[in-house]
């Protein structure tokens, strides 16, 4: 018995792995709650492209100030994410054009304004690659902060959120402000790209966006077990993959991202395996 | 209708379109209480611009919307336009609809009853925990019914309510219709079905830019409208007094089989 539990408390005893284990597992249940809502939108994309939006802004904000370059750069997401909407309201393309425009010129924009004005400090190298060994207090602080307002934004505004993602046609004729519902969402995603961004770096925020909530639909049919499954699922994958981790020496980023993915292949099994079984059923039923 | 004082929608010379190009002209209508109305036309012809302007998504470019104070309306949209894989059950479709108000995720008791009483009602009541794509075409068209329903509206606006289902399906969801009709809610909808419309509503709005003709189907289907409208010649003949339609070329006699001519 002592050989399965000892890896599992081992650990624990150390301090940076234990604020790890808090920031993966809340960062992959926040990233897995607020994504239910991006994929279904179809913009799965917008993770990795506002995540490099916001790493444009940490680089740009520097220049101004190193001491509050985190409020710089969640400006900058912020300010991306809207735009993203406003040009897919305004004009006739896509989403997924609109994101790719918007957060790649952010990003180039802030990359040139701090190669021809400024340098590159230790949080800007942390903005990419992430570091969720050494964690501030003050991040753990924010990205609880961001994790309190995104549950109590899911869970005030739910039903006007559901209704604007499903059919924000039908959603505004019915009394939904689906403009300011639509920004609501917007800035609460980028305060959770931004919070998570710099603890688990830019891959693993876009992966974490995506993984959850398509690996909880596969398993669901509906709305509200989705979401509790996908906030579930980001957080079991964070905790399991910390722990992988520190067994494999590997980086965690990598492990996390692995474990989704383990997650993802099991889930298609599952169903795959109802949906033969749903099929067998209709055909074996009597006429 | 026009000329109705207690219209909960009046159109007076509304013009509207897209990017400067003009869709709708000089458009004259009324809803009122009690109305069933069915706007008909071919692709291309204004309708959904029409349904646009009577819910307020779309403000005219000439003329005035005139709305009755506090008018509460409810839209069924295309079947087409719906995301078939979003995870969704029939309860939570219809729950989402009750935006105004409570705020917090789960339905209250009384809401929850008042669900299963629409679902029952509409025979939809043995699928309300099943996902919207599992369902027949009939019963998706009386979950988004149910979904506008829930909201007790004054008005329902439906864009195609018949279209790509069967010719069952289609009487029902008419039969339905007719039904609120009687308890007293107004309906607009568009549809390319004439004739499935003739036998069933008593008004219909034949629309192709601008409104050709409005008026007792009995009364307006006539070829030199059709042909007005649909920019093709038909037949219209005669069957227990409801007018049917059938494009000119065709031998009318022997496609009617048993038509009272």
């Amino acid at each position: 018995m002592n050989g399965l539990v000892d890896p599992l408390v081992y650990p624990l005893q150390f301090d940076f792995f234990q604020k790890g284990l808090l920031v993966a597992t809340l960062s992959g249940a926040l990233l897995g709650l607020t994504g239910v809502y991006i994929t279904l939108r179809g913009m799965s994309y917008i993770g990795h492209g506002l995540s490099h939006s916001i790493f444009g802004g940490f680089a740009a904000s520097q220049l101004i100030s190193a001491q509050y370059y985190l409020w710089g750069a969640g400006l900058w997401g912020v300010m991306s994410a809207l735009t993203i909407i406003g040009v897919t309201r305004r004009h006739r393309i896509g989403a997924d054009a609109a994101i790719g425009v918007v957060t790649t010129a952010s990003f180039a924009l802030g990359v040139a304004l701090l190669t021809h004005f400024g340098t590159s400090g230790p949080s800007f190298e942390s903005a990419l690659f992430g570091s969720i060994l050494g964690i501030s207090q003050t991040q753990i602080v924010m990205l609880v902060a961001v994790a309190v307002l995104t549950s109590a934004v899911v869970f005030l505004r739910y039903r006007a959120l559901l209704f604007a993602t499903f059919d924000p046609d039908v959603a505004e004729v019915s009394g939904v402000n689906v403009l300011v519902t639509d920004a609501v969402l917007m800035v609460v995603l980028s305060l959770s790209i931004l919070a998570t961004l710099n603890i688990i770096g830019v891959t693993l925020v876009a992966a974490m966006l995506v993984i959850p909530p398509v690996v909880a639909r596969m398993l669901s049919d509906s709305f509200v077990k989705t979401l509790t499954l996908s906030t579930v699922i980001g957080a079991v994958c964070g905790l399991v993959g910390m722990y992988a981790s520190y067994l494999a020496e590997v980086p965690s980023g990598t492990m996390i991202v692995l474990i989704g993915a383990v997650a993802f292949v099991a889930a298609m099994a599952v169903a795959n395996r109802r949906h033969r079984a749903r099929v067998g059923a209709v055909a074996a039923a009597p006429r | 209708m026009s000329g109705d004082d207690g219209a909960l929608i009046t159109l007076e010379k509304v013009s509207a379109g897209y990017d400067r190009k003009v869709v709708l002209r000089d458009i004259t209508m009324s809803i009122g209480g009690k109305d069933l109305i069915g706007i008909v036309g071919p692709s291309g012809a204004g309708k959904t611009t029409m349904l646009r302007l009577l819910l307020g998504t779309m403000r005219p470019s000439a003329g005035t919307v005139v709305r009755s104070p506090g008018l509460h309306l409810a839209y069924v949209p295309q079947m087409e336009t719906v995301n078939w894989n979003f995870p969704l059950t029939v309860v939570e479709c219809v729950v989402t609809a009750l935006v105004r108000g409570r705020r917090l995720p789960w339905p209250s008791r009384a809401e929850r009853a008042a669900v299963a009483e629409l679902l029952d009602r509409l025979s939809i009541g043995d699928v309300a925990k099943r996902h919207l794509r599992e369902l027949s075409g009939g019963q998706q068209q009386r979950v988004f019914l149910a979904r506008a329903l829930i909201t007790r509206p004054r008005l329902l606006v439906l864009d195609e309510p018949t279209s790509g289902v069967d010719a069952r399906t289609r009487h029902d969801i008419l039969h339905l219709l007719a039904g609120l009709r009687a308890e007293g809610i107004s309906i607009v909808l568009t549809t390319h079905d004439l004739n499935g419309m003739a036998a069933h509503l008593p008004h219909l709005v034949c629309v192709k830019g601008s409104i050709i003709a409005q008026g007792d189907p009995r009364r307006i289907i006539t070829p030199t409208v059709l042909e007005m409208t649909y920019g093709a010649r038909m037949e219209v003949l005669l069957h227990l007094g409801i007018p049917l339609v059938v494009e000119a070329g065709l031998d009318a006699e022997s496609t009617i089989v048993g038509a009272e001519l």
